[in-house]
């Protein structure tokens, strides 16, 4: 799916902390250079295409709006989108497959600049050891047969 | 701005619509194993190109219907009913 992100043209500092929401679903904070880097919206769809959708778009500049109004005067100089990879139940895969040797570690679409770090930590013990370290026990790619779906809202920081 | 034909009430906005995933996925039979059973429910073809999908106009007539679009370029290829075979799309030899 494509998961869009846009920038504004640069303002003063007026934003020194990032803010997100997960009930408006949407995140804005601000770079060095004064442009304000806003995101959140995924397309519905299946995508890859590595453009967004304008509908997707503007819900999230509005719920923008709706909790900066002041910025509704800024132009927008770039928007684009990437494709993510988004598991059934949001949450990474990661762990061994039936194929012996054959680790995987995706699905991190929409979680992964927060919680990649302790991933690959955590993936290096696993192939080390070829036993799932205790911490991603629970995220293996069987957990879709077995039923025991994870909601790792956290690692998103977003409502699934 | 994706623009559906539903074959019930004309050319609308994608905003009337809701996706519903792959088309054409049928559901196994009671005796099957956990492990068809997980196939059923969550793995999919996801192609880079022609996926065949199902779209529930929402806001409009409340009926579901399938649609071929192109993945990459988002073009709608075909629109058909809900248990009408796949149609052949002559983009699809190229």
């Amino acid at each position: 799916m494509a998961l869009q992100a846009m920038v504004s043209e640069p303002i003063k500092p007026c934003l020194d902390t990032v803010v997100l929401s997960a009930a408006i679903h949407m995140y804005v904070s601000q770079s060095d250079r004064g442009e304000l880097v806003i995101g959140g919206g995924a397309d519905a769809y299946n995508s890859y295409a590595q453009r967004g959708g304008l509908p997707v778009l503007q819900d999230n500049l509005s719920a923008l709006l709706e909790l900066f109004p002041a910025f509704s005067r800024l132009r927008l100089m770039r928007q684009w989108a990437g494709i993510v990879d988004i598991s059934p139940d949001t949450t990474p895969i990661m762990g061994k497959t039936p194929i012996d040797g054959l680790y995987i570690n995706c699905g991190w679409g929409t979680g992964g600049y927060k919680a990649i770090p302790a991933g690959g930590d955590t993936m290096a013990y696993t192939v080390a050891n070829d036993e799932p370290h205790p911490l991603i026990r629970t995220f293996g790619l069987e957990r879709f047969t077995s039923g025991a779906l994870i909601d790792e809202g956290a690692a998103a920081g977003v409502a699934h | 701005m994706l623009r559906i034909e539903c074959p019930y009430c004309g050319v609308r906005d994608e905003e009337e619509f809701r996706f519903g995933g792959e088309s054409h996925v049928s559901r196994p039979s009671l005796e099957s194993s956990d492990g068809e059973w997980a196939d059923y429910l969550f793995n999919r073809a996801n192609p880079k190109g022609v996926h065949y999908e199902r779209w529930l106009h929402s806001y409009g007539c409340g009926r579901w219907f399938n649609v071929a679009r192109d993945t990459v370029s988002h073009e709608i290829l075909a629109v058909y009913r809900i248990g009408d075979p796949k149609p052949t799309l002559p983009a699809e030899q190229a």
